[in-house]
């Protein structure tokens, strides 16, 4: 299970990289995404994984660790607000420069 | 607490000229004089404890770990020089009055001046090293103000600059040093440090921070080859090249080197180092000072002159030489001061400082004639006036030194050389501007200065005197104070004129008698030395500043060639290597946890999370569908949350996702549809290496992560959630209380970023596609139907769940970022079901303050348990039991949680409401007589 959450992590981590790398604003916030979502199923893991233990108390039972729990969680809406942040500065960036290069390049290198 | 005052009181100051300047220059400058006045009358105040014996301390601790705190002290030294601050500061407010012209803003002015004041007596008392260099970067900074005060002019723009440059540069130096300084001490507090002197001479890294130290205080003082800024910084109104770069600026540096002198001073290295260079810098300042006609860079290059002279003797470093650098640096001051001043009046009366114009000034201005003569003979060392001491003390150290070994008498040679220059050009320098006949006629037909603009000058001239005369009487009190805080023991000493006749006197008299032959045959020397015209300092600093910033340019260009996505690259390339690093290191990756049992659904979601995350990539080229893949992942993670006992993100995550993909749908909309093909293929897969390189790093990494035991501080959160924070749901209390003060900077970016993005809408001008990528054009049916009865009935019904979800969230799974995050979805559901124009006539109020007011409410419950003296954002709660309701549990971590509510829908809504705005406002209207123009731009754009 450890095994194949860390692959999914890793993978998720490149495609965003590789997104991320691109020229063009949205490609680059889609990556920023992607990462996000990457980065928060890796720092969710760090509690290790638990099956059926959801940090509530309630008497006695196995429970999850709360701590990645919320720093994940405030992680999850922060990270929509930057997001949506950055999108918006990329439409701006747009109306500004007259094109969506993310250097902001007068030419259009079609 | 007074020395706190004394420290910080210069630093409100800098308020009260900003507030003063609308009533009048006179009203302006005593208000502005009243500071400095009342932390003068507190230094002095401070005068009968000192004599008493004791160094005064205060300090407010602020990181302890790292050694930063707010400690001044008031020693001897701070004394001797808080009392040249701040007395000559009043003096040159006192002249600058007089000084700058009727439309100059003197507000302004004096603003830099007082902030200059702040900073110069905070190094003065800083008790903490950091603090120090704190304060000597302000000194640095208020200088490069004040000496580009007319900033109309080149001369003015450039020197400030050059320094700037060279103090700043300093400065970074000096920081370094005493960081060094302060590890090998142990700690950053003075007393520590200057208590360590031996450890940290033995210390190895010692000759390197020993030059750092001496570099920033060299640059600072303007000791060769760092000496050239000082001339060029002439250029500064003469009531600051009075003030900085004679009495009190330039001291920093000579400052420093007292200060920490019991700390650093004791090694062969210093003793062979600094006397050299101060000789080097006093021989040089000196003969320069001799052949310019500039009057002010006479005064500027024999400023560095006695500069290296104090240095001489603060490197020779016996205890009598300490006293003698102590000495000559008061007196030093107040003839400088005074010289400095004169020369401003000349200026200022007679149109021009260049000594070809100048002459015969005795006769229309004899009062200033006097003083300059006085104060000029106090310079040149004349018996019965203050520099006639210290020089002879000067000279009896230089013949007492060993530090050069055989060839220690080449210092006392070097000393009478620089005494005879100095004679030299003071007689110049008050000959020809008074008492030869003049060539030429001066611009303006001098006069006597107003009396006032004169007092300053009389005052330091009468001290010159008095304490030539009765030094015992005026000086010994306060060298003693000082040279006790320097020594670190008292230092039986005796000022007197007379000593007999002995070696010192003798070079004084040769200094006499050569110096003024020398300016007899002036002329001639400067014919001589015609064929050697100087190097323009200014010339050669300008060209090595435009190559150096020319290089950057180019290094920068070479690396990232002025390219986020190639920056984006070395970064990526650095954080590999770093994780590869740290990989490397590791014995083995798997720890002692095994592989939990993976089932069918496991591999399956995973299936869908790799699936989903590849085809976002794959698909980046066209970006309607490479958005939808993301949903796929977004999903996916949520499902994943929840199948590992995380109800609360699987929430969050769910909502979050909705909003976020309606979000970037409708900046699609005003984006190209597609990503046109434009990376080569080598950068692609290059781009697909370091990506796919970092994904395994990542991989491993948490692999190595997951399988090892952790020791984790939950169960102090587990143990104290319900006695301690009252609720049942861990992750909530953690989220309100633990750590509320972190929700509450979170809410607190939230609501900025929805600031951030109204704004970033103001204006904005959008490109409004007709059609989509393929060339559709959109469709005319805006609301469809079942959509909007829909949203009409699940509205109610999502309200209720989310106040649902509020209140359970203590004790179940919920809570106010999740309640939010629905109702946000439910209002923007409804927004796009029957447009923006339907919802907002519904809810007509602006989400900008329903944000503020959530991040208020939070603020103001942490605040609260102030109230009953418990720390910010204590939590308090208890149980209650209404009729039919029953047993009820209210905590005011609850009215946090209704903060971050209402900030998260705020926010929320701000964003996607104020773009929905702008994306109806632009909406092609299908109307048949407009339909095949393109769309308008917005109303609100032509206002």
């Amino acid at each position: 299970m450890e095994t194949l959450y860390a692959i999914t992590t890793g993978v998720l981590t490149a495609c965003g990289l590789y997104l991320t790398l691109r020229g063009r604003t949205f490609p680059v916030v889609v990556g920023l995404t992607l990462t996000s979502y990457a980065v928060n199923l890796f720092l969710f893991s760090m509690g290790g994984l638990t099956t059926d233990g959801a940090a509530i108390v309630h008497g006695d039972g196995r429970y999850a660790d709360p701590l990645p729990q919320a720093l994940v969680l405030t992680a999850i809406v922060i990270g929509f607000a930057m997001t949506a942040f950055v999108v918006i500065l990329a439409m701006r960036a747009r109306s500004e420069a007259g094109n969506d290069h993310v250097d902001g390049k007068k030419e259009d290198r079609e | 607490m007074t020395l706190l005052w004394i420290a910080l009181l210069p630093l409100l100051g800098v308020l009260v000229p900003a507030l003063t300047a609308q009533r009048g220059r006179t009203l302006c400058s005593l208000a502005t004089g009243i500071v400095p006045a009342i932390a003068l009358l507190l230094t002095l105040m401070q005068l009968p404890a000192l004599l008493a014996g004791e160094a005064l301390r205060v300090s407010v601790t602020w990181l302890p770990e790292l050694g930063l705190e707010l400690a001044f002290r008031l020693d001897g030294l701070s004394l001797l020089f808080n009392l040249l601050i701040l007395g000559i500061g009043l003096l040159i407010l006192l002249y600058a009055h007089f000084y700058l012209a009727k439309d100059e803003p003197y507000g302004r002015f004096y603003a830099f001046l007082i902030l200059f004041m702040a900073s110069m007596v905070g190094i003065s008392m800083s008790d903490n090293l950091i603090l120090l260099w704190l304060f000597w970067e302000l000194t640095s900074l208020s200088s490069f103000l004040l000496i580009g005060f007319w900033s109309y002019r080149g001369d003015a723009r450039k020197g400030a600059r050059m320094a700037l440059t060279i103090t700043g540069a300093g400065g970074l130096a000096l920081l370094a040093g005493l960081l060094l300084l302060g590890d090998m001490a142990g700690s950053y507090r003075m007393d520590d440090v200057l208590a360590s002197g031996e450890r940290i001479v033995a210390d190895g890294r010692y000759p390197i921070m020993l030059a750092l130290v001496l570099l920033g205080a060299f640059t600072k003082s303007a000791q060769f080859p760092f000496h050239f800024w000082l001339p060029h910084a002439m250029a500064a109104p003469t009531p600051v090249s009075a003030y900085l770069h004679s009495a009190t600026m330039v001291k920093a540096g000579i400052f420093l080197m007292a200060r920490l002198h019991p700390a650093i001073a004791d090694s062969e290295l210093w003793s062979v180092v600094v006397p050299l260079v101060g000789s080097i810098t006093l021989l040089y300042g000196a003969w320069f000072a001799l052949f310019k006609t500039d009057l002010k860079a006479i005064l500027a290059f024999s400023t560095i002159s006695h500069l290296g002279l104090i240095t001489v003797l603060l490197g020779i470093g016996s205890p009598m030489a300490v006293l003698a650098a102590l000495f000559h640096i008061v007196n030093h001051a107040t003839f400088k001061a005074a010289l400095f001043m004169s020369a401003g009046i000349i200026d200022h009366e007679t149109g021009t400082r260049e000594l070809k114009l100048l002459g015969g000034l005795r006769k229309t201005m004899p009062v200033t004639a006097l003083l300059s003569t006085l104060a000029a003979a106090a310079m040149a060392g004349v018996p019965l006036f203050n520099g006639f001491l210290s020089k002879e003390m000067f000279f009896t150290e230089t013949l007492a030194t060993p530090v050069l070994g055989g060839l220690s008498w080449l210092i006392p040679a070097l000393a009478a050389v620089g005494g005879i220059l100095s004679v030299a050009y003071s007689v110049r320098l008050v000959h020809a501007v008074f008492y030869k006949p003049a060539k030429e006629a001066s611009p303006k037909k001098p006069h006597e200065p107003p009396h006032l603009m004169r007092l300053p000058v009389e005052i330091l001239v009468v001290l010159c005197v008095v304490v030539g005369l009765f030094p015992a009487f005026f000086a010994t009190n306060l060298l003693d104070l000082a040279t006790q805080a320097v020594l670190g023991e008292p230092l039986d000493f005796h000022l007197a004129i007379w000593h007999g006749v002995n070696l010192p006197l003798v070079m004084s008299i040769i200094a006499f008698a050569v110096g003024i032959a020398m300016y007899w045959r002036h002329a001639d020397l400067r014919r001589y030395l015609q064929p050697f015209a100087s190097v323009d300092a200014r010339r050669v600093f300008e060209r090595f500043m435009i190559t150096l910033s020319y290089r950057a340019e180019q290094a920068i260009a070479a690396l990232d060639g002025n390219s986020l996505q190639r920056f984006m690259g070395w970064l990526l390339l650095a954080a590999l290597c770093m994780g590869v690093l740290g990989l490397v290191q590791m014995d083995i990756l798997s720890g002692s946890k095994g592989n939990q049992p993976t089932d069918g659904i496991l591999v399956f979601g995973a299936g869908m999370l790799i699936f989903g995350g590849i085809a976002t990539a794959a698909t980046h080229r066209y970006r309607l569908i490479s958005l939808l893949m993301l949903s796929i992942v977004g999903l996916f993670v949520a499902l994943t949350f929840a199948r590992f006992s995380a109800p609360d993100l699987a929430l969050t995550q769910l909502s979050v996702e909705v909003v976020t993909m309606i979000l970037l749908m409708l900046a699609l909309f005003f984006l190209p549809q597609r990503t046109p093909r434009e990376s080569s293929p080598l950068r692609n897969v290059r781009d697909m290496l370091l990506a796919g390189a970092l994904g395994l790093v990542v991989a491993s990494l948490n692999y190595a992560v997951m399988t090892r035991e952790t020791l984790s501080i939950s169960s102090f959160f587990m143990a104290n959630s319900v006695p301690g924070g009252g609720g049942h749901n861990v992750v909530n209390v953690i989220l309100v209380d633990f750590r509320g003060f972190d929700t509450l900077g979170e809410i607190t970016v939230l609501a900025l970023a929805g600031l951030a993005i109204f704004k970033l809408l103001n204006r904005l001008r959008l490109f409004m596609p007709h059609s989509d990528g393929e060339g559709r054009v959109w469709s005319p049916d805006r609301y469809p139907a079942i959509l909007t009865s829909i949203s009409m009935t699940l509205l109610p019904l999502a309200l209720l769940v989310s106040v649902f979800i509020f209140l359970r969230g203590h004790n179940q799974p919920g809570g106010g970022f999740i309640a939010g995050l629905i109702t946000a979805v439910a209002l923007i559901l409804l927004y796009m079901a029957r447009g923006v124009e339907w919802a907002q006539a519904r809810l007509d109020f602006p989400f900008q303050p329903v944000a503020v007011v959530g991040v208020a409410i939070a603020t103001l419950t942490g605040l609260g348990s102030w109230l009953f003296g418990h720390p910010f954002l204590t939590s308090a709660f208890g149980y209650f039991s209404l009729p039919l309701v029953g047993k009820f549990e209210l905590a005011t971590a609850l009215l946090f949680d209704l903060g971050v509510y209402l900030a998260v829908v705020g926010a929320t809504l701000m964003i996607l409401a104020n773009l929905g705005k702008v994306t109806t406002a632009h909406r092609p209207v299908i109307d048949p007589k407009e339909s095949d123009t393109p769309a308008q731009p917005p109303a609100k754009e032509s206002r």
